[in-house]
């Protein structure tokens, strides 16, 4: 594999998302292994300035368009696989969040290359790249080796931490062609911001969050209760949403809100990867989940492998035992 | 308004998984098979465009264990057809299965054209591709992804919302027709009792269709599967619930948070 590991430089409303620089340091890491250039690249509009944080990159290559001012996968995979093509890097890390999602599954397509997905690390071994990838919702570990040209990494935020990947040296920049204007086919009309008045639960201190373990929104009051008792407010994983339990300001996780609580006390959760991504830099976490084999027990600092509907009222008596001694 | 629902059938992580004997796979032996649950609020949005646009909604998916139940419970629920494509090998990666699908469904009699093409956005085991994208890539539409609402304005248009974190929202106006990943559908999946599965299964039809193309090899190789190894698990507390309540009580308290 002799080409430049590329990174993508995650670009959305005119910031550079932390997963970058995360992606920058595997990124250095991989270039170095292989002897290769690392270079980042950047698609925007009138955002050349960023690329003067992208200084772990040997160099970065900035393609300005106006219809990739933000990030739509359509586009912006179509002028990435453009590039590539020409370039033939050996390998390209797109970070899996929800900004970037699109244009990791339309990529390897347009560009005929491999994709390795749900990365937890990628390595150097005897100078080719094997991946690890969480897969199942976290429940098992493949590695993997990509065969050809240029292989496409996605790669779970969280997966390192972003130090690595700032540096105070300038780059150097090339502006590269955006390639034929895009039909135009996905039109951004606008962001929506999340309606202020409900509970913001990255202000909270104590989170008591609900998953699919729940069982049904009749349980709800229980988790209420527990909140109330501690101080702190419900929050809820994916599906608690999904299944209309809690509203979508409640959500922690990938689509959701990042959480760092002095307490997340995660029920009913199984802990698959976008929902991790939340809320494990939490102080203390505790799990309850009837499996197991959950994952959420590898995050977790105390766990309990039994059903939170019989310990939430069992842990409600006793606090309120506590409160009231 | 014509929509086409991918499906496909993925573990049940519920279920202990264990690692088959060749160590690069899981032992389907112990496996139990679920639908993708992205790819049933996929579905859940068809039947919601489909009661407000009187159109029609066709399933389509790979076969496996256990999806004839889940095709039937899909006419159940108001799908008008189902259609299970046969013939691809179990192991197939989600780029190989969705390609196939591909090559397949628009030779399907009264099938083609389609306003819109719905599939979860993503599914547990998509480790070397996305069903919707290489889909949209094959039969030269566009692709959105992630998405929670989606209106149809015109013939040729829908307008689609599409999630981002901290619950920010982006609203999207796409040509048509289109490939949409589905994240969440405008409603929970719909339940359906029992006795009008049973009712589906006895007066409806599942059309076997024949996968229409060799899957193309997987540039992916998988040298090892296993449990994941993580620096440190978390201390597990028994006991009876008041045992394990009193010992959270103890732990909560040593922190101040009590």
């Amino acid at each position: 594999m002799a080409g430049a590991v590329w990174v993508l430089a995650e670009q959305w409303r005119g910031a550079l998302s932390d997963v970058t620089y995360e992606l920058l340091s595997l990124g250095r890491q991989i270039a170095d292994g292989l002897g290769v250039p690392l270079e980042a690249v950047l698609l925007g509009s009138g955002v050349d300035g960023l690329a003067a944080s992208l200084g772990v990159a040997d160099g970065v290559l900035y393609a300005e368009d106006p219809s990739l001012a933000e990030p739509v996968g359509e586009h912006g995979s179509r002028v990435v696989a453009a590039l590539a093509a020409e370039a033939k890097p050996g390998a390209i890390l797109v970070p899996i969040t929800n900004v970037s999602w699109d244009l990791l599954g339309l990529l390897p397509v347009r560009l005929g290359a491999v994709l390795a997905n749900f990365c937890s690390d990628v390595q150097v071994v005897e100078g080719g790249l094997e991946a690890r990838c969480l897969v199942f919702g976290g429940k098992m570990e493949v590695r993997v080796v990509p065969r050809g040209e240029t292989a496409v990494f996605g790669v779970l935020p969280g997966s390192r931490g972003a130090d690595g990947g700032r540096s105070t040296r300038v780059p150097e920049v090339r502006r590269v062609a955006a390639g034929a204007a895009p039909a135009g086919r996905v039109r951004l009309v606008g962001y929506e911001d999340p309606e202020a008045g409900d509970v913001d639960i990255t202000q909270q201190d104590i989170l008591v969050s609900v998953g699919r373990g729940l069982q049904g929104e009749a349980n709800l009051d229980l988790a209420e209760e527990l909140a109330e008792l501690l101080g702190g407010a419900v929050a809820g994983s994916r599906p608690a949403i999904d299944m209309g339990w809690l509203p979508v300001t409640r959500q922690v996780g990938k689509s959701g809100m990042q959480v760092k609580p002095r307490l997340y006390l995660a029920l009913g959760i199984s802990g698959a990867p976008e929902h991790v991504e939340g809320m494990k830099d939490s102080a203390l976490i505790i799990a309850v989940n009837t499996d197991p084999g959950a994952p959420i027990f590898n995050v977790a600092h105390y766990g309990a492998a039994e059903d939170l509907l019989e310990i939430v009222p069992a842990l409600i008596d006793k606090v309120k035992e506590r409160k009231g001694a | 308004m014509k929509i086409l629902v991918l499906l496909k059938m993925v573990p049940d992580v519920v279920e202990e998984l264990e690692v088959a004997g060749d160590g690069v796979s899981l032992d389907r032996g112990f496996l139990r098979l679920i639908i993708n649950e992205r790819d049933e609020n996929a579905l859940e949005q068809a039947l919601i465009l489909k009661e407000r646009h009187q159109g029609t909604v066709v399933v389509a998916a790979p076969e496996a264990p256990e999806v004839d139940d889940v095709l039937y419970t899909a006419l159940a629920r108001g799908a008008d057809r189902v259609l299970k494509v046969t013939g691809l090998d179990e192991e197939l990666g989600s780029r190989a299965s969705a390609g196939l699908l591909a090559a397949t469904l628009p030779a399907v009699p009264d099938l083609f054209p389609v306003d819109l093409v719905l599939t979860g956005c993503q599914a547990i085991d998509d480790l070397d591709g996305l069903a919707g994208p290489v889909v949209a890539e094959h039969l030269g539409i566009p692709y959105l992804g992630i998405v929670t609402g989606l209106a149809v304005a015109s013939s040729n248009i829908a307008h689609l919302s599409r999630e981002y974190s901290g619950g920010v929202r982006g609203r999207f106006e796409v040509d048509l027709p289109a490939v949409v990943g589905i994240q969440g559908a405008e409603k929970p999946p719909r339940y359906v009792p029992i006795a009008k599965v049973r009712a589906a299964m006895a007066s409806g039809r599942i059309e076997s269709i024949p996968a229409g193309a060799a899957a193309e090899a997987s540039l992916l190789d998988v040298v090892e599967m296993r449990r994941p190894v993580v620096a440190e698990r978390a201390e597990m507390i028994t006991g009876d619930a008041d045992q394990i309540a009193a010992r959270i009580c103890e732990i909560l308290d040593g922190r101040g948070l009590l």
